[in-house]
């Protein structure tokens, strides 16, 4: 007989504990993977604004003065800030899947190595990237 | 060896529908076509100023851009769709509820995709 996955078990049984928190000893890579899905969710989220920000330009003038508006505020720059790390984290960090899906790093040396150059390369890539918006001036 | 397949499998009598990998296949496609085209989708923000609407309209008005930004919506709102069912299925457990919200999740990542491209069509092709 088979029951359905999703019924109760008849025994409680202990479950494995969360990857991060008290029970294991930190591991950046541990980190990086919860940080790539909640980045993940959290550009998926983004994506409504782009949406609103591509419509307002075809609604006119007046709708695209409001959402420039808003992104200027200080909500507004925090979300730009927040989302544009968060796509430069799931960039880098997607590159390093990729790198895995077809071979390559698997060893725990480059893993570790890996996960600190997605860190600091997301950081560099936000930097640069706001660096540019607010320094240098803007050519038709 | 053993015959691996559930009872149930063997009855109906149904063999693989051999798109297995698909989903997981996708992502990764539109993974790679996103490096490029998010790359030079936030850098064309910061670089033109698109604050500014009649800036942002010109930009629009690039044939370049509209194919690129098009090509890019398809490819952010397909990834996007795909990852996010992903975390639904592994975190939500009751049936109703993760067929619900998966269904959900997709038609909303339609509208928003066909909303986006629609829009930068309407001020590529207007005046």
């Amino acid at each position: 007989m088979s029951s359905k996955p999703s019924a109760k078990p008849a025994v409680s049984r202990p479950l494995s504990p969360f990857m991060l928190g008290q029970y294991y000893r930190f591991q950046i890579s541990s980190l990086l993977s919860i940080t790539h899905r909640i980045t993940g969710v959290g550009l998926a989220i983004g994506t409504i604004f782009i949406a609103v920000w591509v419509m307002s330009a075809a609604a006119g003038p007046a709708p695209y003065g409001q959402f420039a508006w808003f992104a200027h505020t200080p909500i507004g720059l925090l979300l730009l800030l927040g989302w544009s790390w968060a796509l430069f984290f799931h960039f880098c960090n997607g590159i390093r899947h990729l790198v895995w899906d077809v071979g390559y790093a698997f060893d725990k040396k480059s893993v570790d190595a890996g996960g600190w150059i997605v860190v600091v390369a997301s950081v560099v890539l936000t930097a640069i990237v706001w660096a540019i918006a607010y320094l240098v001036p803007a050519t038709a | 060896m053993k015959n691996l397949r559930s009872p149930l499998s063997e009855a109906r009598g149904l063999g693989s529908a051999k798109d297995g990998v698909h989903h997981w296949w996708v992502q990764r496609l539109t993974a790679l076509a996103l490096i490029p085209l998010s790359l030079w989708f936030v850098f064309s923000i910061a670089r033109y100023h698109l604050a500014d609407y009649s800036t942002m309209i010109a930009w629009l008005h690039n044939p370049y851009a509209a194919v690129a930004l098009v090509l890019y919506f398809i490819a952010l709102f397909y990834h996007s769709m795909l990852g996010v069912q992903v975390v639904i299925e592994d975190y939500v457990a009751t049936e109703w509820l993760k067929i619900g919200s998966i269904v959900l999740m997709k038609f909303v990542h339609f509208a928003l995709g066909a909303a986006s491209v629609f829009a930068v069509l309407k001020v590529a092709f207007g005046a």
